[in-house]
């Protein structure tokens, strides 16, 4: 088996130096110049990594090379991470010790990472200029976990009501004219395919919203469930009544296969939805279809100021714990929030601008679809800020299907979620108890504030009743 | 040919006479093979129909792959969300890792679990069946059980954020073990003992008996293990933190909008990501199905 | 040591080590989770642990959505597997008749949908199981049936996602099927054919017992392969279908591990999956050694 050499590759040997490889050293050692050269360069910037989310993290690079030219000591690393995956990896990379210095995150996920102790708080940063009061109260309360600020608003987003035009001519105000809106819409239509509201089933943001507006609490501040608070049930009463009726088809969003087009075409004549959907609307609709809807902010339950509370959404900038160059971190987290900054990033992204300062440019305040968002956005609410939030919605939105596929009533519902709640919850009451213990032996009082403060309404939960039996006649 | 003797006293009342039944053959032959050739395409159409959809509205222009009632063809055949694959989203990167990490891990794969298996068909040593049994239960865990605890082992050992990490799950798989010991199972055991008297050497008799034998469960194993790496998506995201490291389907999650549905954009990319594989299962298919014959259809 | 020992170990080693190392010590991992309550409190803090015993077992054996998500998966296994396994058979005997022709392109086609992104090809299907105007409908609506919603409709999911998993896996199953066919010598037919048999009885007394180990061995892989059902059912209804009716139990475990970080309890179910498997195989070979 052995092989047999032939005297030929022998031979071939000397061959090999031949012209090209007296070019191969001089190659290398320049090569090796340069690279060394350009690594010194860069060891007097400071490089920090900062990770965007799905199209915000394509859109920032476009911001950067400014910010580049004002802070020449730093380069900042853009990683464009895709939102489907965002949580897991943020969480991996965690405990893995693999964070970037700065990251987009959701507002509903800092109540998790400030249970990691994964973030800065950011009070000690603040600056005269990021003022508070230029943020809208809800969003900024978001990102306040434990009385401390764990994020700088830097895009926000909520929830608000778009209609048709030309078959509501003025959009409700109160839950009583939304009844009684929805109730001719559906005695005037011919088409069995027509709702006057489209709210699918899996979606939690609106029962939620409902019930905020009536002022339920969900989830105490020491982690017990609340569901089975009139408030809450007479708010669920509420938005089960609407599919009861057959004001909205009981459907999820999955079996939505267009929500553009059988909006245009006239199958229902309001949702509820964010600032994505207005130029979502505006690329999707035919020419006709474009002047015929509009947003309003959300009608409030009766008796109660307009315009009903929504959600505090969009995203926050935040500076993790372990990364060693937060000053230069800071810096990029200053420069994002500048009005104009947030303004030029409204324009490359259609995401609305935290700062209210930046909604004076003339593109947002004369745009009559986004007005509503502006009203709209001074009455938001900051939920429970717990980790087990999410998990928490899921089941509100799970009972929510069970519910309005008639399986039990409101008030069972109540019941039930606060049993599943309150069993979720049984490891923070154990966490939170031992953090009792430890914190009476600090100085100071450990605040573990996870709610902003709630309207505590009675004559609202009076009116919403009256609503729903208004618009049974 | 063996023929029951016909001057035996057989069970069967008839003896078959030599040339039985060819009446109307040829027509009974066409006839069937319009019916076999009538079932394989309507198989393939039913098959291929999702998938031809991709393919078109991969060439649709912008929007049009979302309008209602869904279109079959596209009204204009367009190039572009190719070219934004690659220009605007740099997908030939993408492309370029998924095949480095696929290719390597083939390689590493094709070594290991042969070695492996084949010391479990054709070498004796004490408790051989025992441990194989064990590595077959093992295969019935979850993986995604593995992965956090995973996680973290390779954060200690330093392999957070490198190729070798990804590369980590796919270099040595049960099955690939499994696979390849079911079919060097039959290979003829006189083969191995007429090289033993030659003299050589057990290792020798794996790489230079062996293997060359072994052809089409290697291919069998290459195209499984490409696919895997090639395709995996939520390892190489977990492990990966420099989005230039990133594989393809990492970068196509990256094209599922969160708002917006830029569903041309992403068919394109389905199309491409399905294409080497595919191809690669095409030109090695002979190899591949004769690689699951012998051993591993014997259970 | 015998020098065929030695060898083994020679060439077990990097192979076994691979695998004990980076699958077998995270799964021993997993199974110290599966007895505390290691949540995202814990990843904060690891005083945050508790040693819970049996207590995340209990739960789960006595969670309704656990209950619910293991009879969807067995409901799926029960009918996905036959089904696949059927039509794999079907398309094998397709593509080994001697009278086909084409027969690489034919496979490969058959093969595409195993190679597929399910990414893609869940947006794919989901207009192809549209209530309305999805392709699925208008093909019944040809042939008089009205159209169903298939992915809203809590009886439907679940036929829905078993044909998408059938389409997307048969193939897989085919390819082996086909090895297995291939390997039915020739000389068993020629002496059926002499003894009178047409080829349905060919058929009957020769290709389906010469097949019965790939039989076993394809119904054991799609078994294992569908009772841990994931990515189909994952991309097409994240959020578990209407009323969790295809909420499988690779998925329940997936999100309480990884979205609501109740690590402890997510390993708990997976080895309960792991102890059904384990219960399914050693019921099959049973099964075949009473034969």
């Amino acid at each position: 088996m052995a092989a047999v050499k032939k005297p030929e590759t022998r031979n071939q040997k000397p061959e090999i130096r031949d012209s090209r490889s007296v070019w191969i050293a001089p190659l290398l050692v320049s090569g090796f110049w340069f690279l060394v050269s350009s690594c010194a360069s860069r060891d007097t910037v400071t490089i920090i990594e900062f990770w965007g989310l799905g199209r915000e993290g394509e859109v920032v690079a476009e911001l950067l090379p400014q910010f580049h030219k004002e802070h020449p000591e730093i380069r900042v690393d853009v990683q464009q991470i895709p939102w489907t995956a965002a949580h897991e990896k943020l969480l991996t990379a965690h405990v893995g010790n693999s964070l970037p210095d700065v990251a987009q995150v959701g507002n509903t996920w800092i109540p998790e990472f400030s249970t990691l102790h994964a973030v800065e708080p950011l009070d000690a940063r603040l600056s005269a200029a990021m003022p508070r009061d230029d943020y809208f109260p809800g969003i900024w309360e978001t990102n306040v976990v434990g009385g401390q600020l764990y994020g700088i608003p830097w895009y926000v987003d909520t929830r608000v009501l778009f209609y048709r035009t030309d078959m509501i001519a003025t959009p409700p105000r109160t839950w009583t004219e939304w009844m009684a809106i929805m109730d001719r819409l559906k005695k005037q239509s011919k088409d069995p395919h027509f709702y006057p509201l489209l709210m699918p089933t899996n979606e939690w943001p609106q029962p939620v919203l409902l019930a905020s507006q009536l002022g339920a609490e969900l989830v105490t501040e020491d982690a017990r469930a609340k569901f089975s608070d009139k408030r809450f049930v007479d708010a669920f009463s509420f938005y089960l009544d609407i599919y009861r009726r057959g004001y909205a088809p009981v459907i999820g969003s999955s079996q939505v296969a267009n929500l553009y087009q059988q909006f245009g075409a006239g199958e229902f004549a309001m949702f509820m939805s964010g600032p994505w959907d207005v130029g979502n609307l505006r690329d999707r609709l035919s020419k006709e279809q474009q002047g015929k809807w509009s947003t309003a902010p959300l009608p409030a339950p009766d008796g109660t100021p307009y315009p009903g509370v929504s959600l505090s959404g969009g995203s926050s900038l935040v500076l993790f714990r372990s990364s060693k160059k937060q000053a230069a971190s800071w810096k990029l987290i200053e420069f994002l929030s500048r009005p104009e900054i947030q303004i030029r990033f409204y324009e490359l992204s259609g995401d609305l601008p935290a700062r209210r300062s930046a909604w004076r440019t003339p593109d947002l305040v004369d745009d009559p679809q986004i007005a509503a968002f502006r009203t709209q956005l001074d009455r938001t609410i900051a939920l429970p800020r717990l980790p087990e939030w999410e998990n928490i919605a899921t089941s509100i939105f799970e009972h929510a299907q069970l519910a309005s596929r008639g399986q039990f009533d409101a008030a069972e519902a109540g019941r039930r979620l606060d049993a599943k709640v309150n069993g979720m919850l049984a490891k923070r009451r154990w966490v939170l108890s031992r953090l009792r213990v430890a914190s009476s032996e600090l100085r100071e009082p450990l605040r573990l504030a996870t709610h902003s403060p709630v309207h505590d309404d009675a004559r609202a939960t009076r009116n919403a009743q009256l609503a729903t039996a208004g618009a049974a006649q | 040919m063996s023929k029951s003797p016909s001057l035996q006293v057989s069970e069967s009342p008839r003896s078959v006479p030599r040339t039985p039944r060819r009446l109307g053959d040829s027509t009974t032959r066409r006839l069937l093979s319009i019916l076999i050739h009538f079932l394989l395409i309507l198989g393939a159409i039913a098959t291929a129909i999702p998938l031809l959809w991709m393919l078109s509205a991969s060439f649709m222009p912008q929007g049009e792959a979302t309008s209602f009632p869904p279109r079959l063809l596209p009204s204009r055949f367009t190039l572009e969300h190719y070219g934004d694959l690659f220009t605007r989203l740099s997908l030939g990167r993408a492309f370029l890792n998924s095949l480095f990490v696929a290719l390597i891990a083939t390689l590493a794969s094709l070594l290991f679990n042969s070695m492996a298996g084949y010391a479990f068909a054709k070498l004796h040593f004490r408790g051989r069946a025992s441990l194989f049994a064990f590595l077959l239960a093992a295969l019935a865990i979850p993986a995604q059980v593995a992965m956090l605890p995973l996680f973290l082992l390779l954060k200690s050992l330093g392999l957070v954020n490198t190729y070798a990490g990804v590369l980590v799950p796919y270099v040595a798989t049960i099955y690939g073990m499994f696979l390849v010991r079911q079919f060097m199972v039959s290979i003829p055991d006189d083969l191995l003992a007429a090289a033993r008297v030659d003299g050589a050497s057990e290792l020798r008799i794996y790489w230079s008996v062996v293997l060359p034998v072994a052809r089409p469960v290697l291919a069998t194993l290459a195209i499984f293990t490409f696919m895997s790496a090639w395709n995996d998506f939520m390892w190489p995201l977990i492990i990966l933190t420099d989005d230039d490291k990133y594989t393809m389907p990492v970068a196509v999650a990256n094209l599922v909008g969160e708002h917006a549905l830029d569903l041309e954009l992403m068919m394109a990319s389905a199309v491409l990501t399905v294409i080497p594989v595919l191809t690669l299962f095409f030109v090695l298919q002979k190899q591949y199905i004769a690689g699951m014959m012998a051993g591993s259809v014997k259970g | 040591m015998s020098s065929q020992a030695r060898a083994a170990v020679a060439l077990l080693f990097p192979a076994l080590l691979m695998i004990s190392v980076f699958y077998l010590l995270p799964v021993a991992g997993a199974v110290v989770l599966s007895v505390t309550d290691f949540d995202i409190y814990s990843i904060g803090d690891a005083s945050n642990t508790r040693f819970v015993g049996a207590a995340n077992y209990g739960a789960l054996l006595e969670s309704p959505l656990f209950w619910k998500a293991l009879t969807n998966t067995l409901y799926f296994s029960l009918v996905a597997v036959p089904l696949t396994v059927l039509i794999a058979l079907g398309a094998a005997l397709l593509l080994n008749a001697k009278l086909a022709r084409f027969k690489a392109l034919f496979r490969t086609i058959y093969f595409a949908p195993v190679v597929t992104t399910i990414v893609a090809v869940a947006v794919v299907f989901r207009y192809v199981y549209h209530a309305r105007v999805g392709l699925l409908n208008q093909l019944l609506d040809l042939i008089g049936i009205a159209p169903i919603d298939w992915l809203g409709d809590a009886r439907w999911a679940m036929p829905a996602l078993i044909l998408l998993a059938v389409w997307r896996n048969f193939g897989y199953a085919a390819v082996i099927f086909l090895a297995g066919l291939q390997n039915v010598p020739d000389s068993l037919y020629e002496a059926a054919r002499i003894d009178g048999a047409g080829p349905l009885r060919q058929f009957w007394h020769v290709t389906l017992p010469e097949l019965t180990p790939t039989f076993v061995f394809v119904g054991v892989i799609t078994g294992i392969g569908f009772l841990q059902i994931f990515a189909e059912p994952y991309v097409m209804t994240p959020d578990g279908g209407p009323l969790n009716a295809t909420l499988t139990i690779v998925m329940l475990m997936y999100r309480e591990g990884f979205r609501w970080w109740n690590m402890g309890y997510a390993a708990a179910v997976a080895f309960v999956l792991f102890a059904l498997v384990m219960l399914a195989t050693a019921l099959q070979a049973f099964m075949r050694r009473a034969r």
